[in-house]
């Protein structure tokens, strides 16, 4: 990088490349050739830079300027205004909501402010494509230093750390590969669980889309400290930009020495191939993963046998997750002593959670453990979209709880959101205010999981079809009171019975729900109400006296249910009314209500 | 073997540390109750996808409920099977596959021998509001000669995919689609006849519930019974008699054929006739066809190829036919016993009996259900009409208002009638080849066989291999039983046969036709077969003639109608040709 002296970098993540960041990159090379700045000016797609409700970002480097909401139209006035004249276009830069002040570098703001960037630290930093970009950021450096040390010393230093996985489980890393270690074969393998399905989550496909080289590495020293020749990523097939990330990664770390034989002049050999996934949910359960890698149907069998026993092909298998293993080679440049001094007594280090719902700031975060959801939401998140009330937040994607105000201070780790009803997860964390209906939620995280369920064992594929079958009926008003205990025992019994996590956790968004808002649960069943107002059969929408007969609702009614004469109050016809509520929206007076 | 100690339900005992909770409660006495498990330990099927959780149980230190199938045992577990936690679930378990089950009970095959039935009543399953909540599976009837598929009553407990896989290699039947859609199904939703099946029905004899039940022809045969103008032939074959018993409550290994004849008199066959000398008669042809093979092979002639398969197994030709298209010139060309005696039945009795052969009903008694589908083979012009099961037969003669148990023993009619011992072995694994070489052996050496036995081609291995000697030849022999392990053989074949065998016998169903398909349920207890097999062995030394070329109606068809074994009349009655089948 030694002969450009300013960098722009581009988003090129998922999102932002959608938004036409590739357009971007293109008129901004188009135009700094057109000034002859094209030796001096460096443009670069990076990876995510996590606002994603602000994308596309740009950012200038070395004043750090970051810029939101980018279209390709905006290059020539970047290029022409701040690189030739130094001149920041205004226009571009972050607001900030509350003192309505621009911000020019992305460390003054709220959304950044409280993150730390450990699995995350080269996203939006470097070109994932160019591993010597990698490689200037002390890439492949923690595998030269392991390849020194003793396979035990290796794990060692990852059980020092505290590292636990960070796909679900919340397993300590360094167990799981001592696990493995000590299983003597001929061959060992080490899978990266890269089959992120949880709706709304994007943590993995940030990390392999923004930093390949970070995973492809880990896996290296992963095999290295178990004993294993070979690694897999298995991937889902819908994340084509992450795969392309990836294999050119793996292709150049092979062209650089540093996957294949005799690695770094070293005795250990070690390569990488990739598995795709077809996209099914439970194919992220470990065994189900490998049965899938095998040729087999993606569905899981009981442990013991662990991976770590009999894996892949019978042979003694490491499985993590995709920020487990970009997590790795941190710990072995900065030490171990270093990560274990971020986070929980008993969670170390950082999380990435996607940020979504109903909250102003969606977007990729990583924060140290033990941030409390208040922290995340109200300053990173920057708080409830358009001033709404916070009802929950439902962490652990499809297989998590809802927790609500009452948890808002609880330090975010393992253990804590376990205790509290829900978990950790990969990372989804999905926030929700008063106009969310929470047996509507419960019930759109059931069809996810009903669905995506391998149909293997009873409880669930019997079980979570059931219970889906009585949120459906309370959400259409025709619930009773003793659904509302089927629900709990039938949750009950799923949990304690199903074989594998997805089952076991399948009831997780009922049961957490049906406690913490029985209430609406019982208006649902019993007053046929939904106070969220989203049930459209548990609502009818009526006109009050405050009417003035303008006619704007009648003429916007798509079923000609609204009725009356210029100038008097009108009236709704029930049996009519499809509850779309356009004449709401219409209604310049509040004159309509719902309920 | 390292002993652990384990506390279940207050008791507590020492088992091996390789036992599953269910091994050990099984030690302790505890009946754990299972749906998907099924262990025979006598062959090498084991179904344990712990996917029905019915035999979940309580474990100390743990969070959720264990299933008793699959959890290993550690030191110093303590389990409870019996809580209110456990009977609450497995309870609920049961209700949730009722959930989704046709409740046409009353009027369903396997009414009475259904496992999930059984549990219904075991757990006390009273409340009907439960079980008929919400959408229930419906899936169009598929069905082939042999069996019928009712997937609308399957429980996804997999047994059938483990055998139809693990232990037959056939591949027919996977887990498809998933969620409360997931069942088990065959390739491309194909219907079965048009897949690799080899109709041999295993899946059939694993099934706990109704959703796998054999094609029932019993109708039939009461129909051709009540017609007037039709003589109609029943031949049996040899598993039969020793399992039909257990069917009217007699232990597992009682040989019941002279009841059992006494029966189908009573039911009203003209003629009540043993395959057992069709299967004298298959000897004869066989070992001919096998000495003739030798020989030539021994003069260098390349015209034949060795090893000689037997061929009497429907199931085995139809997954050759599929499998091993390559090799079709190996097995013998000598029909089947059932299809030997029907082309018997309709030409050499019907012209010695001057019965008209169109005015004949050949039916058939079989431990299997790929005999139904061998009947429907046009090559055989329906020789044998109808083919029924053991199960059938039994239910046959309970419609006829028969005591079994009282009725005075009959003996079969002649001249169909008359068997060897050989002929009896046919029904257990290494029997056919055993029989074979009783009389090929007389046949190079010329001399009378004195020790009959050939102890070393009985057992139970999957596959085994022994060489008998016949003067100076050796001739080296191959058993094996279970597609899969047939399989193996043939695999080994392909490779160039490097232990050079003469001669293998297959069958397709473990432990051979005593554990066919259409035998009575035997509900995983493994010990049956022994004892079936046990039976044969028993009722092999009990008959004077041992061997097939010694029984004398087999001399008088040869000497008066056939001529010599692979004649010209022979070869175009008795044998028959194979063509490969592509399926999928």
């Amino acid at each position: 990088m030694s002969k450009y002296t300013m960098h722009i970098l581009v988003c090129g993540g998922t999102g932002c490349m959608s938004s036409h960041s590739i357009e971007i990159v293109e008129n901004l090379k188009k135009y700094i050739a057109k000034t002859g700045m094209q030796d001096i000016v460096q443009v670069l797609r990076t990876g995510c830079f996590g606002f994603c409700e602000k994308g596309p970002i740009v950012k200038i480097l070395p004043d750090n300027t970051f810029y939101v909401q980018v279209k390709p139209e905006d290059a020539e006035e970047i290029i022409k205004e701040h690189i030739v004249k130094g001149r920041k276009v205004a226009r571009l830069l972050y607001t900030d909501p509350t003192t309505e002040r621009h911000i020019s570098d992305s460390k003054h703001m709220e959304f950044y402010k409280k993150q730390m960037r450990v699995a995350l630290r080269n996203c939006g930093f470097i070109d994932p494509t160019n591993i010597e970009e990698y490689i200037a950021r002390d890439g492949y450096a923690a595998l030269a230093k392991v390849l020194t040390m003793s396979q035990e010393d290796v794990i060692n230093e990852v059980k020092k750390s505290g590292l636990r996985g960070r796909g679900g489980g919340g397993f300590p890393t360094g167990l799981k590969w001592e696990f493995a270690y000590k299983n003597k074969s001929d061959q060992k393998y080490v899978v990266c669980n890269a089959d992120e399905g949880d709706p709304g989550a994007f943590m993995d496909r940030s990390i392999l889309e923004g930093d390949p080289n970070s995973v492809v590495e880990a896996m290296a020293i992963c095999g290295y400290a178990i004993g294993a020749q070979k690694g897999l990523v298995y991937i889902r097939a819908e994340y084509p930009l992450a795969i392309k990330r990836l294999e050119a990664a793996i292709h150049s770390a092979r062209e650089y020495g540093l996957l294949g034989e005799n690695i770094l002049g070293t005795s250990f050999s070690f390569d990488i191939e990739i598995r795709f996934g077809a996209g099914a949910f439970v194919c992220g359960e470990e065994t189900a993963l490998i049965h899938s890698m095998e040729g087999k149907r993606g569905e899981p069998t009981t442990k013991p046998p662990f991976p770590a026993a009999s894996g892949y092909w019978g042979k003694p298998t490491n499985v993590n997750n995709v920020e487990t293993f970009a997590n790795i080679p941190v710990i072995f440049l900065k030490g171990a002593d270093w990560f274990n001094k971020i986070g929980t007594e008993k969670s170390k280090g950082t999380k990435v959670f996607a940020l979504a719902g109903k909250i102003n700031n969606v977007g990729l975060i990583e924060v140290p453990m033990g941030i409390t959801l208040r922290e995340v939401i109200y300053d990173i998140g920057g708080g409830i979209k358009d001033g709404k009330k916070f009802k929950a937040v439902q962490t652990g994607g499809p297989s998590g709880g809802c927790l609500t105000e009452k948890d808002l201070n609880t330090p975010i780790d393992f253990d804590n959101l376990i205790a509290k009803g829900s978990m950790m997860g990969s990372g989804g964390m999905i926030v929700m205010d008063e106009d969310d209906c929470m047996p509507a939620v419960a019930k759109f995280y059931l069809e996810f999981t009903a669905e995506e369920s391998c149909g293997k064992c009873t409880p669930c594929r019997v079980g979570t079809k059931r219970l889906l079958e009585i949120l459906e009926k309370i959400v259409a008003g025709k619930g009773t009171e003793g659904d509302l205990v089927t629900l709990e025992e039938l949750g009950n019994t799923i949990k304690d019975t199903a074989l594998c996590g997805l089952g076991q956790t399948a009831p997780n968004p009922v049961l957490s729900t049906l406690k913490e808002f029985k209430a609406e649960y019982i208006a649902h069943v019993r007053d046929k109400k939904c106070p969220a107002g989203q049930c459209s059969a548990l609502l009818s929408y009526m006109i009050t006296d405050k009417c003035i007969g303008c006619t704007a609702c009648a003429r916007n009614c798509p079923v000609n249910a609204i009725t009356g004469v210029v100038k008097k109050q009108h009236t709704i016809d029930q049996s009519k009314c499809i509850k779309c509520g356009a004449c709401i929206n219409k209604c310049k007076f509040d004159a309509i209500i719902k309920g | 073997m390292a002993q652990v100690k384990v506390t279940i339900d207050g008791i507590t005992l020492e088992v091996p540390k390789e036992y599953t909770v269910l091994e050990a409660a099984q030690k302790a006495n505890i009946d754990i109750p299972t749906l998907c498990y099924l262990n025979l330990h006598e062959t090498s099927m084991k179904s344990n996808k712990a996917s029905c959780r019915v035999c979940v149980v309580e474990v100390e230190g743990r969070r959720n409920l264990a299933p008793a199938c699959v959890t290993p045992i550690t030191e110093g577990m303590v389990i409870k099977t019996n809580t209110m936690r456990v009977l609450k679930a497995r309870k609920k378990i049961v209700e949730l596959l009722l959930s989704d089950h046709p409740k046409d009970c009353l009027v369903c095959t396997k009414a009475g021998d259904c496992e999930l039935q059984n549990l219904v009543e075991k757990f006390g399953i009273r409340n009907s509001s439960e079980i008929n909540k919400g959408e229930q599976s419906t899936y169009p009837i598929d069905q082939s000669y042999s069996l019928i598929r009712d997937m609308d009553k399957c429980v996804m407990c997999r047994r059938c995919e483990t055998m139809c896989n693990q232990v037959q290699s056939v591949g027919a039947l996977a887990g498809v689609e998933r969620g409360f859609k997931a069942i088990v199904g065959t390739a491309f939703n194909k219907p079965i006849m048009e897949t690799v099946c080899t109709h041999c029905g295993q899946c059939v004899a694993v099934c706990p519930t109704g959703a796998l039940t054999e094609r029932e022809n019993i109708d039939e045969v009461v129909k051709a019974i009540a017609n007037p103008h039709k003589k109609v032939i029943v031949q049996v074959a040899p598993a039969v008699r020793v399992a039909l018993g257990e069917d009217f409550d007699y232990p597992a290994g009682s040989i019941v054929t002279g009841k059992m004849v006494a029966a189908l008199k009573q039911i009203g066959f003209d003629y009540v006739f043993d395959t057992d000398f069709a299967a004298d008669v298959t000897i004869m042809e066989e070992g001919a066809e096998l000495v003739s093979r030798i020989e030539k092979v021994l003069k260098r002639e390349t015209d034949v190829k060795l090893p000689i398969l037997t061929s009497c197994c429907p199931a085995w030709v139809n997954f050759y036919e599929t499998q091993f298209t390559d090799l079709l010139d190996l097995p013998s060309t000598a029909r089947s016993p059932q299809q030997i005696f029907g082309a018997i039945a309709k030409s050499y009795f019907s012209e010695k009996m001057n019965i008209p052969k169109e005015d004949m009903v050949v039916v058939s008694v079989m431990p299997c259900l790929a005999k139904k589908y061998e009947v429907e083979r046009p090559e055989f012009n329906h020789d044998v009409d109808i083919s029924i099961s053991t199960r059938e037969l039994a239910r046959l003669i309970k419609q006829m208002n028969i005591n079994f148990e009282s009725l005075k023993e009959a003996e079969f009619d002649r001249p169909l009638g008359e068997s060897s011992g050989a002929g009896i072995i046919f029904g257990t694994t290494g029997g056919v080849i055993e029989a074979a070489v009783r009389t090929a052996y007389e046949k190079i050496t010329g001399e009378s066989l004195e020790k009959i036995d050939f102890y070393e081609l009985r057992g139970f291995e999957g596959v085994r291999t022994a060489t008998v000697k016949a003067g100076d030849l050796e001739i080296n022999i191959g058993i094996a039983h279970g597609l899969k392990n047939a399989r193996m053989i043939m695999d080994e074949i392909r490779a160039g046969n490097p232990r050079n065998l003469h001669a293998i016998e297959v069958m397709a169903c473990p432990g051979g036709c005593i554990g066919g398909a259409g035998q009575p349920y035997h509900h995983g207890d493994g010990e049956i077969l022994q004892k079936r097999r046990q039976a044969l062995y028993k009722d092999d030394v009990a008959n004077e003639i041992r061997k097939s070329h010694e029984n004398s109606e087999v001399i008088a068809l040869y000497d008066t109608y056939l001529k010599t074994p692979i004649s010209e009349k022979a070869h175009a009655l008795l044998h028959t040709y194979y063509k490969a089948q592509e399926r999928i």
